[in-house]
């Protein structure tokens, strides 16, 4: 059997300025971070020859099309995984690559929510939540804090996990935010911050959520072999896989709330990427909620089931720790980029591009993908 | 959304029987005619045995608590008033799990296994939705 391990590379990455209230259209941020991607991989628009855009209500492939002059566009998909989007398109670019159906696949993401919807009214238009909207929605459960705290809850009631341990993940990946000039986070906050901070949607407290924001954030996927030959040090694909929860688009009608659809993907991705958990020198881990955080580790296998508190209180997701953690800054303290972000912060790393929050010597990462009420996916990369 | 009213539930052809169940003040969920599962929410398909026939039957609206969480902000206006409210998700002695409302002198026993039953009060719009409360 076939196996995409080391098939595809990410050839380039391209962000726009984040921000809290975005000038430009979701569409024009997309069009600016595509142009930073294609260029940072040596390539012309034209060039490219797939796109898997991000956002089931974003412009189509064809707008790209239009815009770019794309002389043959060969292949085209979508990714409706939420957060997990962006991981599975890259797993989708390097299967059609791999298959010879293109050469170079544009993903690109915009997202303007300061001029549109934000997350509570967001998800009651999206098709597969109709059963939210009709069961839960009218009762008062709105916005995902509100819809994923039930999970965090019954992880703490059944494994003694603490809103302290969630502090930690906060105030870690707010270290983080520091040493990068395109986060929106510029302020260090405690522990103690994080416990004052106002409740949300018990046990969230506003430090547990992930910022609400405007940008833009593309990637270019070739295949391992040209990419030798391109213009950025090279970041090969090792592993890659979706994986999606038991009642995935119901929370509330999962049997065990404790486990998301990455820990179906987790082992597969693995086995792919022949790496162990020690393996990893980097990690970017999908970060809408602390509490997310906490059950991928264990949905990965970092820690057993329900030793995640212990797992992250010892400061090992921090800089200089075992496990670097979101060194960006992540969702909690970059910017929402729907996880895109995460995906560009990996390959940096691994070229040694990270600047100030470069991790020393890093040569194997991963990087997650969480998104529509538990779907998962996974991406393992390592750098030469 | 609607800025000022709280949304209200749409009954789909799949999901009218809960809801007319609902307006009587009883619990009403899916069984597979064929392999006799009780499934919620309402869906088309059976899991099981892929079977499309479907009966209802009503349920004892006892249940233990699973999980909950205390809403501190409205993400919509028409909640502003019932801050903070607590949503419970319920395993029912039927095998599903629901979400609802607690009531509020419940909440002070809340814990994962407290044993919980229904009702149907309307809201501040006359909408009946599902309430638990502590059996005693
Ligand atoms: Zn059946």
């Amino acid at each position: 059997m076939m196996s995409l391990k080391g098939k595809g590379a990410i050839t380039g990455i391209g962000e726009t300025a984040y921000e809290r209230a975005s000038p430009f259209s979701a569409f024009e941020l997309q069009i600016q971070a595509s142009l930073a991607a294609i260029s940072d991989a040596g390539l012309d628009p034209k060039d490219i020859d797939g796109i898997i855009p991000i956002g089931i209500t974003g412009a189509p492939a064809e707008a790209f099309v239009m815009n770019f002059g794309i002389p043959d566009l060969r292949f085209s998909a979508l990714a409706p995984l939420g957060g997990a989007s962006g991981i599975a398109a890259v797993q989708c670019a390097v299967a059609a690559i791999s298959a010879g159906l293109c050469n170079h696949v544009l993903i690109p993401a915009g997202r303007n929510v300061s001029s549109g919807a934000r997350a509570g009214v967001r998800i009651h238009q999206m098709p597969q939540f109709h059963q939210v909207t009709e069961y839960e929605l009218p009762q008062g459960a709105i916005a995902p804090a509100q819809l994923y705290a039930p999970m965090a809850r019954h992880h703490m009631e059944l494994y003694g996990t603490t809103s302290r341990h969630f502090a930690e993940i906060a105030v870690g990946i707010r270290e983080h935010a520091l040493l990068n000039d395109n986060a929106l986070m510029k302020k260090p906050i405690t522990i103690e911050d994080h416990q004052n901070s106002r409740m949300i949607a018990d046990p969230f407290r506003l430090f547990d959520c992930s910022l609400e924001s405007d940008g833009g954030a593309a990637l270019v996927v070739s295949s391992a072999e040209r990419a030798r030959d391109m213009r950025q040090p090279r970041v090969v694909i090792l592993g890659s896989g979706e994986g999606h929860p038991d009642s995935p688009s119901s929370i509330t009608q999962r049997p065990d709330m404790t486990r998301l659809g990455i820990a179906k993907a987790a082992p597969r991705v693995f086995e792919m990427a022949g790496v162990t958990h020690a393996d990893i020198d980097v990690a970017e881990i999908y970060d809408c909620f602390t509490y997310i955080v906490l059950c991928q580790l264990e949905d990965m296998g970092f820690c057993k089931k329900g030793e995640g508190g212990p797992f992250v209180e010892d400061g090992k997701l921090r800089l200089g720790g075992s496990l670097p953690t979101n060194t960006h800054g992540g969702l909690l303290s970059q910017a929402h980029m729907l996880g895109m972000n995460h995906i560009v912060e990996l390959v940096r790393q691994l070229r040694g591009q990270g600047g100030r929050a470069q991790v020393d010597g890093a040569e194997i990462g991963l990087v997650t993908g969480y998104g529509d009420m538990g779907d998962g996916a996974m991406a393992i990369m390592a750098r030469g | 959304m609607s800025i000022d009213l709280k949304p209200v539930p749409h009954a789909t052809p799949e999901s009218q029987s809960y809801w007319n169940g609902v307006a009587e003040g009883r619990l009403r969920l899916q069984r597979c005619s064929q392999c006799g599962l009780v499934r919620h929410y309402p869906q088309l398909v059976c899991t099981k045995c892929y079977s499309v026939a479907v009966e209802w039957i009503d349920a004892s609206g006892r249940g233990t608590i699973h999980s909950w969480t205390v809403a501190h902000h409205a993400f919509h206006p028409a909640f502003k008033a019932d801050l903070p409210y607590t949503l419970v998700t319920i395993d029912l002695e039927e095998g599903p799990r629901a979400l609802g409302r607690l009531d509020l002198a419940s909440q002070s026993k809340l814990h994962i296994g407290m044993a919980v039953q229904v009702s149907f009060p309307a809201n501040d719009q006359g909408v009946k939705l599902p309430m638990f409360t502590a059996m005693v």
